[in-house]
């Protein structure tokens, strides 16, 4: 019989996805794929195997299911709720998925969060990858009732996690097409405006709002469409910017005032609503510095992984723990209260 | 913060008034632009350096693309530097005049059935008094002459689509619309656009067409392609449209 997941319950939010399709750009078709690289280069190392790997990305979103085998499953980036026939899982950190076990996860504060699976998930490929792109019509979000194909999987370490690396608030932006057409006055305020995580957003786009004025200029109204990438900072015309991210439209006649470095994509994305950024402006340069850097970073974290439990030979007061459960005293995790690898 | 100021004045891609430039785009990509408003040559242009950039395939090219007057090209950081490759790119640029390149072949005219106004075009009054004219002429001028796929864009297989008459100039409006449909004909700054899935947006919306401009199960997704011709007429059964093959479009080659 097939490995596959069987999803029990899905809020819309939630949807295959891999490292999107490269090359249809001309046709119109953003490369989509995952919105945060790095819970697939987080769930890549968690589990030994490459980020090309599908996972189940959850936009916000909550999802019950359960596997017909015994698998292996790590849980990255925005903080969420999961358990596991009702035991607390830690998040950011590998766990065995039991045949039949029932697994749950739903939004603590919000943004993104990633379900991977060892072996990872493989519906059938269309133009050229697995994962759904939503605002194309290519796919669809998972559903209640679909079962779907996991890949054969190798390894057998679960109970890793990644050291905690808190992401700070302040998006990093380059100069884009547009940046000019706002004046310096405008860029100026942009970098002294707080601004809000709005309830608002998708796979497409993040919605900021300004404390204080927007950001309209007249000229934005008419001009020329052209390429756009993911991470420009899109106002529209009513001076509201929009963070656009992996299923962004391919050109835009919006004017973009900057464009977030990619590698700063994850801080929006794991916030919840109502959270509060900032954005600089940094030269072209030095964000090519800092995407290179985090880019290198990315490649090696399977060297801090870490064990979630220690290993019971180096504990010395074995009977604080429940070991036959799995549930500890609740003191050893960052005082979280959760159950880590079964 | 406020440290970035000389950044800012600074910007590698600033509006230059000479064509044709090149820009970068976000922290791995390149624009290159061959006039700064909408311009027949220089749509050819575009056309033609992003087939030669895709022929010269430079290692550590990930993608590249054009836009109504600009090709774009996006690489692996990993792989080579904004130096190096803006030097391929001039070199490039100078080896030819790309003003003077054909349209692509394989050109076909779409005549294409359109329910103008009402429930299914809720802005053609508007958009047709911005243009300074009655709701009849506005369709008499948007169906008199073919117009011509300038780049596919903003979602797949969606055509811009031009260039219309100089009273067609008119904005997009300030707000978004909240959502119009698949197949829907918006109109703005002299240009149409079909739209190949339902999404807000700030362009009018004046009619609707049966096209599936999009269709990832067929052997080719796409419909329209970059130098196609579309021949708008009016129609009436909307219904009727989205039930027939291509929407009731029609294509003959262009030779």
């Amino acid at each position: 019989m097939t490995r596959a997941l069987t999803i029990h319950s899905a809020t819309p939010g939630v949807s295959i996805q891999d490292m999107g399709r490269a090359g249809y750009l001309a046709q119109g078709l953003s490369r989509g794929g995952a919105a945060d690289l790095l819970a697939m280069a987080e769930g890549a190392a968690l589990l030994g195997q490459p980020d090309t790997c599908a996972a189940l990305e959850l936009a916000g979103g909550a999802v019950a299911l359960s596997a017909s085998d015994d698998m292996r499953i790590a849980l990255t980036g925005a903080d969420m709720r999961a358990t596991l026939d009702g035991a607390p899982l830690v998040w950011g950190a590998s766990h065995a998925l039991p045949a039949g076990a029932r697994l749950d996860i739903s939004p603590l504060r919000g943004g993104f969060g990633t379900l991977h699976l060892a072996g990872g998930l493989v519906p059938t490929v269309t133009m050229g990858a697995r994962s759904a792109h939503l605002a194309a019509g290519l796919g669809r979000a998972v559903q209640a009732s679909d079962v779907i194909p996991v890949g054969a999987d190798t390894g057998h370490r679960t109970g890793l996690r990644l050291p905690e690396n808190p992401l700070d608030t302040t998006l990093r932006l380059v100069p884009s097409l547009q940046t000019r057409l706002f004046g310096t006055d405008t860029l100026d305020r942009l970098e002294h405006t707080a601004f809000t995580k709005d309830a608002r957003g998708n796979r497409m786009g993040q919605r900021l709002v300004p404390d204080g004025d927007g950001f309209a200029t007249a000229e934005g109204l008419s001009i020329l469409s052209e390429t756009i990438v993911p991470g420009d900072v899109q106002i529209t015309g009513d001076g509201m910017p929009y963070v656009l991210l992996s299923e962004c439209q391919t050109t835009g006649g919006y004017p973009r005032i900057g464009t977030v470095l990619p590698c700063d994509l994850p801080k929006l994305l794991r916030a919840g609503p109502g959270t509060a950024f900032t954005m600089r402006f940094v030269p072209l340069e030095d964000g090519v510095a800092l995407e290179r850097a985090e880019a290198t970073r990315r490649a090696s974290l399977s060297r801090l992984l870490q064990p979630l439990l220690r290993d019971p030979r180096e504990i010395p007061d074995l009977l604080r723990y429940q070991l036959v459960s799995g549930v500890t005293a609740g003191d050893d995790l960052d005082q979280r209260p959760q159950r880590g690898a079964a | 913060m406020a440290s970035d100021q000389t950044t800012l004045t600074d910007l590698p891609n600033a509006v230059q008034t000479g064509f044709p430039t090149i820009r970068t785009v976000g922290v791995d990509g390149f624009l290159v632009s061959f006039a700064g408003a909408l311009d027949e040559r220089a749509n050819r242009a575009a056309l033609a350096f992003r087939a030669a950039l895709e022929r010269e395939s430079w290692p550590g090219v990930a993608e590249c693309a054009t836009s109504l007057v600009s090709a774009f090209l996006r690489f692996d950081l990993a792989a080579c530097d904004h130096d190096a490759l803006r030097a391929r790119l001039e070199t490039l640029l100078a080896s030819r005049n790309w003003y003077d390149a054909p349209l692509p072949e394989g050109r076909r005219l779409w005549r294409v059935p359109v329910v103008f106004g009402g429930d299914h075009g809720p802005q053609l009054a508007e958009a047709a008094e911005l243009a300074g004219q009655s709701e009849g002429d506005a369709i008499a001028t948007l169906c008199a002459q073919p117009v011509r796929v300038q780049t596919i864009g903003f979602a797949p297989g969606q055509p811009y689509l031009g260039q219309l008459p100089e009273n067609w100039d008119i904005p997009r409006q300030t707000g978004l619309t909240p959502h119009v449909p698949e197949g829907a004909l918006v109109v703005a700054i002299r240009q149409l656009i079909v739209f190949s899935v339902g999404t807000p947006t700030g362009w009018r919306h004046i009619g609707q067409t049966g096209l599936r401009l999009f269709r990832p199960e067929a052997e080719d997704p796409f419909l329209l392609r970059p130098g196609d011709e579309v021949l708008f007429h009016p129609a009436d059964d909307l219904d009727r449209l989205r039930a027939a093959r291509d929407g009731g479009a029609v294509a003959e080659a262009l030779t």
